[in-house]
């Protein structure tokens, strides 16, 4: 018992210090990596610490720390861990080292910085899972934007149009612009009901008190603040410049799950009457997003962009399982967004590997990899195969369950329309697979163009992946298969931190079941 | 009995051992290692479902209900197992399924023996027998769909297992995307039996069903119609059959196991599965048959004129599974899944016989160039001889004994079945025409090769040895007769509809038109091809079209790629990625950016690319988390109402 009391807070600081130390560190060969790796090791190892000792059954948050911080305003340093916020954690952790891994070799000038900045975002990605302070929350919130938008401005690929300033901008545009009245609408509640605290605010809206014009503002600026970070269809106009320039263990995490988890936990959990409002709204731009991401990643020329579009699908599903508000989508899309994590981080660091052999991300270009690196093409086709929904991987268990809910319990139409993903993800990863790594070797795999002006130096051409590249990249797709086949071990501490969203009636939702349903249900049980 | 030691779960995860070693460590293991490994696991498959007959040989009772089967799922009300059942058409289909895999497997010892990738190719052979057991072995539609879709992935391995071609690469991304056009379907299906019923296990969806004996049409016809789409993508029927052909890329031996005797079949086997959904739904029996008739003869005409021996054998396929779908649909499942065995040994065998001809004639695959193999190559010639006149229909070859059950069956339904019942005779007879052209063009005359230098040679013996024991299986596998295999069946898909009307006289009748259908095919393959073979141009020059239209095989390909696949792209490159993500997307980001006006200076500081420049925004950045964090305390001090006292109001 004796780490429970303090282990968020150590997860918390744990990345902050190690940056602190990694700035003080002379600039030397390769030693800022090799703290930021073990830094983040560390913080993973910690990290572990929650699923070991969290109680399943047990609804309520764990591992809770409160302290005071500022009287007034009354702002409390008060964090904790439940079942919606639990995996998410873990996955942040898990995704650091990868993340140290996969700039290892890329990130050569400035590494001090960048592994300092890269570690603030790790304390700022698990500050806002954690934070049960509203304040805490969007101070956390907002510091997941800066390392962000700096990074992809000093390390930005200067592949498109104004290269990574620009591309840094809009992200910073778009993020910035839209968390600002989240940041009115925070202290318009303070206002009204004295206190940051969620449960406090939970409960005060859930009396009814408070006037419900204001109210319907305040919940769209969370909702808008959140739509633009997962990002929902229409709200997207960042994410494929962001892709294309950010570097890969930035890129990795800059979409989905923060997003995902402030609509469920802020969004539903806080404006239940709002989020049934919306939730026709966000379950048709779910179902179309499915579509509109895959058929785009479809005709993409650069697999930055083709990432972008089929993230933006992928994310979709989660959405759509949110604001079914059925137990069982909200379970879907909580593994999925953890599915989406590891996959898209997966993708993103070998798509990374790529790149920086090759020096372009024009899939024009490429051609017959698997020859040269056949260990990084099987690995590519296994987690191509989880984005695209295997059974068995873990896309599957998050995508069934999301489209099976909203088909039963929420609305058939958009529910087909959403499955009709299944084939249009297959196209894209399949395309995707057979342009970059089979067919013979393009010129440029094969090694007949000399690199291309930005690499030159590089040790670029002929390499299959390195030790540590493929450590970590195997055990990425062990964790997709071990998902996939046992995901009760997962989604068991999961939902009874998803119960309060599933209680939320949804205006979607099918009128009273058939009689012949009714019927069905009493006649269930018998053996053949 | 109690407990029977059948070691259900063993029978998939045994070839999956075989996968996991081969595919990790294959590459660096020997040949013999790496083939002993994949020999080894699909032979104790094979003997434990031997054993498992055995016991109900002995009067083990089926079915036999693996009883705490690990849990896969548990979300909210949904509750999904691993749970295996075993059943007499389980039972049917896994010897099938280990079997003949079994011998597919040991001809790939040989057939293979040349190839690099060799491991590679063992370690996907054998995890195509994992998902393929795990099929037909699931208790519910959802680890059914775990199998289906594994033998999808498994056949688009081995179809582009030459992933340097480009035509292996397509034609396997192919075959995967136009089955997941059918797994779209047989998904939706499986929401709306869990709206209908809450579980998607087969017992208990069954028990609903006989609890419910009003229950008819409606949502059941829905439900079936949907597992149709996914059937007709994975047994390559229309309108999804189009993947198969194009499927001959892979390795003969792969064409043989997958895309011939087993995952093919998977549609009608799942059909057979669910047949107590289709019963209650008159509409859906009648498309199934339609189907199928309509598949049987198309893809019979596309076979007259095809010079690829492997792409006759494809289109030959694409026509028994026709067959197939057409006993289903006159609710003769049986009948189909007689056929769906007798199958598997004659298209297995001519589909390796033909593999030992490509392989003595070193890659050669046109009709064209083949001839005179008869004294070259004579076991295979003779094994396929016997698979040839199975497939044509002759008695007491066993597809004569399949073929005639499910003729039979569609002819006693009323009007509808004596149409199909002639679209199938007609079907038997162009199947005649092009199985004995095929022989005629490989087999017999003068030798047509290029290269005359190097005459055939035949095949070895551990690539004759399956071919003689499939002849084997060829001849003798249907004497075992409809109604002893239906009697077996019976539990678990009723009883079929010969048995409840028609007569012995009628039965007798139609076997005897059928085989003389057949004879009149060898007779016609017989004048054009062996007798006189210039005629066969002479025809094709008095009808272009005709020809022209079969040869470019009614140009569906062609027709889908314009209609959907182009279209689709379009709309995606033009009206979605130009003006959704060009003009709209791109458009708001740039009001974004002029409401704080930062278009213009900010960008060229951002552009400058100095780093104080950047270490400026940072400050910046810090700065504004910081404000973010005192906001309250600089609000407080000033005491502009953000204070305690206003929480009452």
């Amino acid at each position: 018992m004796g780490m429970d009391g303090i282990i968020v807070s150590l997860i918390l600081a744990t990345p902050l210090v190690g940056a602190a130390v990694i700035l003080l560190l002379p600039e030397r060969g390769k030693l800022a990596a090799w703290a930021a790796l073990f830094v983040s090791l560390l913080t993973f190892l910690l990290t572990l610490h929650l699923p070991a000792h969290f109680v399943p059954g047990q609804s309520g948050f764990q591992f809770e720390e409160t302290a005071p911080w500022l009287a007034n305003p009354l702002i409390r340093y008060h964090v904790g861990v439940d079942g919606l916020s639990l995996w998410l954690v873990v996955l942040v952790g898990l995704l650091a080292p990868v993340g140290v891994v996969a700039s290892w070799h890329s990130v050569r000038e400035r590494s001090k910085v960048f592994y300092a900045l890269f570690l603030v975002q790790q304390t700022a990605m698990v500050g806002v899972f954690v934070s049960l302070d509203l304040m805490l929350y969007y101070g956390f919130w907002e510091l997941s934007l800066i390392p962000m938008a700096i990074l992809i401005a000093m390390y930005g690929r200067n592949q498109t149009e104004g290269g990574g300033a620009h591309a840094a901008l809009r992200f910073f545009l778009y993020t910035f612009i839209s968390s600002a009245p989240l940041l009115v609408a925070l202290l318009w509640l303070y206002a009204r009901v004295g206190s940051f605290d969620y449960a406090v605010l939970r409960g005060a809206i859930a009396t009814g008190a408070l006037p419900a014009g204001p109210l319907c503002w305040v919940s769209l600026a969370f909702l808008v603040a959140f739509a633009v970070k997962v990002p929902v269809l229409g709200a997207h106009g960042w994410l494929a410049d962001t892709f294309a320039e950010a570097p890969v263990a930035m890129g990795m995490v800059v979409a989905g799950k923060l997003g995902l988890y402030s609509l469920i936990r802020f969004h539903v959990g806080l404006f239940p009457v709002q989020a049934r409002e919306a939730a026709p709204w966000m379950i048709g731009l779910a179902a179309i997003g499915i579509l509109y991401g895959a058929l785009l990643a479809l005709v993409q020329k650069d697999f930055w962009r083709l990432l972008a579009y089929g993230t933006l699908s992928s994310l979709s599903f989660c959405t759509l399982g949110i604001y079914g508000f059925t137990l069982t989508g909200l379970d879907g899309a909580l593994l999925q967004t953890v599915n989406e994590g590891i996959v898209g981080g997966a993708l993103f660091v070998m798509l990374g590997f790529l790149y920086e052999r090759y020096g372009t991300s024009q899939i024009g270009q490429y051609g017959g990899v698997a020859r040269k690196a056949p260990v990084l093409a099987t690995l590519f086709v296994m987690t191509g195969l989880a984005l695209a929904g295997l059974p068995l991987l873990n896309g599957f268990v998050g995508e069934f369950l999301v489209l099976s809910s909203t088909f039963t319990g929420v609305n058939k139409g958009w529910a087909v329309a959403a499955t009709a993903g299944v084939i249009l993800s297959a196209a894209y990863v399949l395309q995707l697979v057979q342009k970059v790594f089979l067919g013979e070797q393009s010129a440029m795999v094969a090694g007949q163009l000399s690199p291309p002006v930005s690499q030159q130096g590089f040790p670029s051409g002929a390499r299959d992946l390195r030790g540590g590249e493929k450590l970590v990249l195997v055990a990425l797709v062990a964790l997709m298969v071990a998902l996939g086949v046992a995901p009760n071990t997962w989604l068991e501490a999961m939902e009874p931190g998803l119960k309060a969203a599933a209680s939320v009636a949804n205006p979607l939702k099918t009128p009273a079941a058939s009689p012949a349903m009714k019927a069905g249900a009493n006649g269930m049980g018998g053996k053949r | 009995m109690n407990a029977p030691m059948l070691f259900l779960p063993l029978i998939p995860l045994l070839p999956l051992i075989g996968f996991a070693v081969n595919g990790l460590l294959g590459s660096r293991l020997p040949k013999a290692v790496v083939s002993t490994i994949a020999l080894v696991f699909p032979l104790a498959s094979f003997g434990l479902v031997a054993h498992a007959a055995w016991l109900v040989r002995l009067g083990l009772a089926l079915p036999v209900i693996e009883e705490n089967a690990p849990t896969w799922i548990v979300a909210g009300a949904l509750h999904f197992s691993f749970a295996l059942a075993l059943d007499q058409l389980t039972l049917v289909m896994l010897l099938v399924i280990t079997g003949v895999g079994f011998l597919i497997h040991l001809y790939s010892v040989g057939y293979m023996s040349h190839e690099d990738g060799y491991w590679r190719y063992f370690a996907y052979l054998n995890l195509f027998l994992f998902f393929m057991t795990v099929l037909v072995l699931a208790g519910n539609f959802l680890l059914m769909f775990v199998g289906w879709e594994g033998v999808g992935l498994a056949s688009y391995l081995l179809i582009g297992f030459y992933y340097e071609r480009k035509s292996a690469g397509d034609a396997g991304r192919k075959a995967f995307v136009v089955n997941r056009i059918g797994d779209f379907g047989f998904l939706v299906g499986m929401f709306l039996l869990l709206g209908q019923f809450g579980t998607l296990s087969f017992g208990e969806i069954g028990a609903n069903l006989a609890a419910h004996p009003a229950l008819e049409g409606g949502v059941l016809t829905a439900i079936a119609l949907c597992l149709v789409v996914g059937a007709t993508g994975k047994s390559a029927q229309i309108p999804l059959y189009i993947w198969l052909p194009d499927a001959m890329e892979g390795p003969t031996p792969v064409s043989a196991l997958i895309h011939a005797a087993t995952m093919v079949t998977a549609g009608v086997y799942m059909i057979a599965r669910t047949h107590a959904i289709f019963d209650r739904s008159p509409v859906a029996l009648m498309v199934v048959a339609g189907i199928g008739a309509a598949t049987a003869f198309f893809a019979a005409t596309v076979g007259l004129v095809q010079t690829d021996i492997k792409r006759v054998l494809a289109y030959s396929t694409i026509s028994q599974l026709g067959y197939m779908f057409l006993g289903c649909g006159v609710a003769a499942y049986s009948a189909a899944v007689f056929h769906l065995m007798t199958h598997a040994f004659f298209k297995a065998l001519l589909f390796l016989a033909a593999g030992s001809v490509i392989h003595g004639l070193g890659g050669e695959q046109d009709l064209r160039r083949m001839g005179g193999l008869r004294k070259q190559m004579p076991v295979t010639f003779w094994t396929m001889t016997a698979g040839v006149f199975a497939i044509a229909g002759f008695f007491p070859f066993a597809g004569f004994f399949s073929k005639d059950a499910i003729l039979y069956a569609a002819f006693l339904q009323g009007t509808a079945g004596k149409a199909f019942w002639f679209v199938g005779l007609v079907t038997a007879l162009l199947t005649s025409v092009y199985m004995f052209r095929l022989w005629y063009l490989a087999f017999f005359g003068e030798s047509r090769a290029e290269d005359k230098h190097h005459p055939a040679h035949e095949s070895p013996w551990i690539m004759l040895t399956p071919l003689v024991i499939l002849a084997l299986l060829s001849v003798g596998g249907g004497w075992i007769g409809i109604d002893r295999f239906a009697g077996f069946l019976a539990p678990v898909v009723g009883e079929g509809p010969a048995a409840q009307a028609g007569s012995a006289q009628l039965e007798l009748g139609l076997s005897v038109v059928a085989v003389l259908v057949a004879a009149l095919g060898w007779f016609v393959a017989d004048r054009y091809y062996r007798r006189s073979p210039e005629k066969p141009a002479a025809v094709a020059a008095s009808v272009p079209l005709l020809y022209s239209t079969l040869v470019h095989k009614y140009r569906i390909d062609e027709l889908y790629d314009g209609a959907i696949v182009k279209p689709v792209l379009m709309v995606s490159r033009y009206v979605l990625g130009w003006v959704g993500e060009g003009v709209l997307v791109r458009g708001s980001a740039w009001v974004a950016a002029g409401v704080v006006s930062l278009t213009g200076e900010g960008l060229r500081r951002w552009q400058s690319g100095n780093l104080r420049s950047y270490a400026g925004w940072l400050a910046a950045g810090a700065a504004m988390v910081l404000l973010f964090v005192l906001a309250g305390i600089l609000f407080g001090a000033h005491g502009v109402g953000f204070s305690m006292n206003w929480a009452g109001r």
